[in-house]
């Protein structure tokens, strides 16, 4: 069924009485020509351009629970593409552009919002990093516009500029940035999907692969066997447990992030802005909730919920550049399981696993690429090799020492 | 989450800083360039019980061999890694 400005008016007269479900709820087929594993907003990328782009329409996504469920639901919503490595800003650009045009795509309004991305700087030094990644932005033909304290003010008055410790001298200002509504990004992939004919299918927990002659043949669901000569995982914090199924170890370790929302109030935040000092970065819905967070709590976990000591600290570091938030109440407090990779970037690639691709380590940053990500893992599956724009996103990078290290943090997967 | 340092006593875990897995091995210095990737970047992430290295910060400065469930955050034991 299609979304339009005529289907509203028809349905606001006929009682909203002939809305139909946006995806089927399929069920498994013993076979597909491709099986896309998870279904947050990666998988269910994928599963839509494979069809899109290349024509590829017997396929399914295989979702354990319900779609959208895992950080695709939790996340904080933000877009951007302000990367400094070229490895990995040509694919978040893509991701930029895709969002720029996904909505008339999908025929789903994903609710993108280009309110402008600003990294407050608060010293010389840190003025000079953000121009150096400015400067690498434009480079790469994205738009980047460093600001000064004026500049900043205009935008945001309330801001505390003279603050002892953290002054706050001016931002970076991604214009192009902005949020999305993360529910109906994984609900219009899921329909797009749906209208080319690929099967959504959820409650079906891969627990196993077949494997021979060094290819995948399969994979064991609580819903029986499916076989697939292709085979593509995108199932973020859970990428180890998976992985380890085929027998894989992986550079990849899981650690929960937290997101927090306050009660509504009148706008105040109407692009998204984020703290330079610590690990802060706030926007405000469009019910007037602040949403924002922080730090991952920093050791493995599968909990799905966070520690208080990194509550207490994204509250402060809050109150750093936004005094005026002291009174407002937290209503909401949540975690999610992010997969953090050794060098703080993603995974796009095939495996050492004939017809088995990955799809990983996204990190805190995987909402802003999940077009880009899908596109990219689509065209992977497909031609059984990356395309351009992911050839640096490779899993061999590790032993061949070509990382992506955007803070040259070294293998420490809690400091990226 | 409270880690019992053995030789401070329990503190809550924001005394503590976290490295990562202790259960690996470093590899003589001319081991093949597979050994060295594998104890640098590849890791079992196990949903379940890890063996892990805290640093006592906050506290008596020890590095610490943690056994925790990474499901629950329940911590079995805390000994120091040196001894
Ligand atoms: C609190 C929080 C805030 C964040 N904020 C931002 C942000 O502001 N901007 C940004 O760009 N990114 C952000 N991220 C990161 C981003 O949400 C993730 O990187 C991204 O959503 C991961 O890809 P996904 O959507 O496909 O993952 P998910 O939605 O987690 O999808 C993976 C799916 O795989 C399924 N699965 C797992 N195991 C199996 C199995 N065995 N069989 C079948 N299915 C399985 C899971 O149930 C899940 O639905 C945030 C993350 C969190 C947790
Ligand atoms: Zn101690």
């Amino acid at each position: 069924m299609g979304y339009s400005f005529l289907s509203l008016v028809r349905e606001a007269l006929r009682g909203q009485t002939g809305w139909r479900p946006a995806w089927r709820d399929a069920a498994p087929k013993p076979a597909y020509d491709a099986i896309v594993v998870g279904g947050g907003g990666h998988g269910l990328a994928t599963g839509y351009y494979l069809a899109k782009e290349h024509g590829l329409t017997n396929i399914a996504v295989l979702e354990k629970s319900y779609i959208g469920g895992g950080n695709t639901g939790r996340n904080t919503t933000i877009i951007r593409s302000n990367y400094l490595l070229p490895g990995n800003e040509r694919m978040y650009e893509k991701s930029m552009q895709l969002w720029e045009g996904l909505e008339q795509d999908l025929n789903y309004n994903a609710m993108v919002s280009q309110r402008g991305v600003l990294n407050l700087y608060h010293s010389d030094a840190q003025r000079d990093v953000y121009a150096r990644r400015g400067n690498a932005m434009r480079l790469h033909g994205v738009d980047a516009a460093l600001l000064n304290e004026t500049g900043v003010r205009k935008l945001y008055p309330w801001l505390d500029f003279d603050n002892a410790r953290f002054p706050i001298r001016g931002g970076l200002l991604q214009r192009r940035g902005g949020t999305a509504r993360h529910d109906a990004v994984a609900w219009g992939f899921a329909h797009g999907a749906d209208r080319l004919g690929v099967d959504i299918v959820q409650n079906c927990e891969v627990t196993g692969f077949r494997i021979s002659g060094g290819a995948v043949q399969g994979v064991e669901t609580t819903r029986g066997y499916i076989a697939a000569p292709k085979i593509g995982l995108a199932v973020a914090g859970s990428t180890s447990r998976v992985a380890a199924l085929a027998g894989l170890r992986l550079p990849i370790e899981s650690h929960v992030l937290q997101a927090f929302v306050s009660e509504g109030v009148k706008p105040l935040v109407d692009g998204v802005l984020t703290f330079g000092a610590g690990h802060f970065y706030v926007s405000q819905s469009d019910k007037g909730g602040l949403v924002f967070g922080g730090d991952i709590d920093g050791y493995n976990s599968y909990a799905q919920r966070g520690s208080m000591p990194v509550v207490e600290d994204v509250m402060e570091s809050g109150m750093a550049i936004m005094p005026a938030i002291g009174r407002l109440r937290v209503l909401r407090q949540w975690g999610g399981l992010v997969d953090m990779s050794m060098d703080g970037s993603p995974i796009i690639d095939r495996t050492p696993i004939d017809g088995l691709y990955l799809n990983a380590g996204w990190c805190y940053g995987g909402f802003k690429a999940t077009p880009g990500s899908g596109w990219c893992f689509a065209h992977t599956m497909a031609r059984d090799e990356p395309h351009f724009i992911n050839s640096a996103l490779r899993l061999d990078r590790f032993a061949t020492g070509a990382v992506l290290d955007e803070r040259g943090a070294g293998p420490t997967p809690n400091l990226h | 989450m409270r880690i019992p340092c053995p030789h401070c006593g329990e503190r809550g875990n924001d005394e503590f800083v976290y490295l990562g897995a202790a259960a690996l091995t470093r590899p003589a210095a001319d081991a093949p360039a597979e050994a060295w990737h594998s104890y640098v970047y590849l890791r079992d992430n196990p949903a379940g019980l890890h063996s892990e290295l805290w640093q006592h910060t906050h506290g008596c400065r020890r590095w610490l061999v943690v056994a925790r469930d990474t499901r629950t955050h329940a911590v079995f034991s805390a000994t120091d890694a040196a001894v």
